[in-house]
């Protein structure tokens, strides 16, 4: 515990490596899957890239009932997908029935 | 709405009374709290926006730099002068209790090695260099939004809850017992009037056979 973690591909995370935060290379989902099992007892916060992010939004589903570990998902090298954005929305959708966020830009 | 399948007593009718009326401020209770969890969620909600933003940003910025980095040296040194070890950034995890729901607390405890690079200056371009302080600067926000964007979540899934039980509460358990309880009160009242009527007929009776 206490310690950070980021998961993705490799050219993401490398600048990761020398600001101290323990990189673990994924190139697919399943790889990603594997490691997330791994390391989620004994990382608090890890960054995931949101490509991969996206692949398992279901598997990630699971980490919502705990305090920890923190999730969030990070634009990769290609840059954001708008995935975290979309997550936001939902959320308050789950939660409030309407979206209140971006509600003025779909209009 | 189905009433309750029990006996229709007094009794029964004073349980059910009781139960209506816990039932009744459970609801009021309930409502009340989740009132307050939407109004703290969409604070939160839009501050998470805010910093979400402000972080995709500043990623972006540390990316195209590190993508620079890297394509002023050759692949192998820089990937050689990455794969060194760094003391880890130490953060400290706690947790928060926003309306009952436990949410993480995490700062980013003050670390003295901040700035300090793997690799030799003389290895690397002034890129790379410049990227990794960049992401250095960055990370205390990044782990900021992940705390918020967990308490999001978490908040999400509980005020779903929440309305949940808000809805049986008001939607079949209150009906139910309230037509329960009309129910009992009904056959009560009639079960009196039977016996009424049968002591006025048994009276009638007794006074035609003394005549």
């Amino acid at each position: 515990m206490n310690k950070m973690a980021v998961v993705g591909d490799n050219d993401s995370i490398m600048v990761f490596k020398a600001a101290g935060v323990d990189a673990f290379g994924a190139e697919d989902e399943k790889k990603a899957k594997e490691i997330l099992r791994q390391i989620a007892k004994d990382y608090s916060v890890i960054f995931l890239t949101e490509e991969l992010a996206e692949e398992l939004r279901d598997f990630l589903k699971r980490f919502n009932e705990s305090p920890y570990p923190a999730i969030l998902c990070i634009p990769s090298k290609k840059g954001s997908t708008g995935f975290g954005m979309e997550e936001l929305r939902k959320a308050s959708e789950k939660a409030l029935g309407i979206d209140i966020l971006f509600k003025d830009k779909n209009r | 709405m189905a009433r309750l399948n029990v006996n229709p007593t007094r009794m029964e009718l004073k349980k059910l009374k009781a139960r209506l009326k816990t039932a009744v401020r459970g609801h009021k209770l309930l409502k009340d709290k989740s009132d307050e969890m939407i109004r703290r969620f969409s604070i939160i909600i839009r501050k998470d926006k805010a910093l979400r933003e402000a972080v995709e940003a500043d990623m972006g910025g540390v990316l195209g730099q590190f993508a620079l980095a890297r394509s002023l040296s050759s692949g192998e040194v820089v990937e050689q002068a990455f794969s060194m070890p760094v003391s880890p950034v130490a953060i400290e995890c706690g947790t928060d209790n926003v309306m009952g729901v436990e949410v993480p607390k995490i700062e980013v405890a003050e670390s003295e090695n901040t700035g300090s690079l793997p690799y030799s200056f003389a290895g690397l371009t002034s890129e790379a260099d410049a990227s990794v302080e960049m992401l250095v600067k960055v990370l205390p926000k990044m782990v900021e939004l992940a705390e918020t964007e967990k308490t999001v979540r978490m908040l999400a899934a509980e005020i779903e809850r929440n309305k949940r039980r808000v809805n049986a509460l008001e939607y079949v358990m209150i009906p139910q017992l309230e037509e329960t309880i009309k129910y009992i009160s009904i056959k009560l009242d009639e079960n009196e009037r039977g016996a009424q009527t049968r002591l006025m007929k048994v009276k009638d009776m007794l006074s035609g056979d003394a005549e």
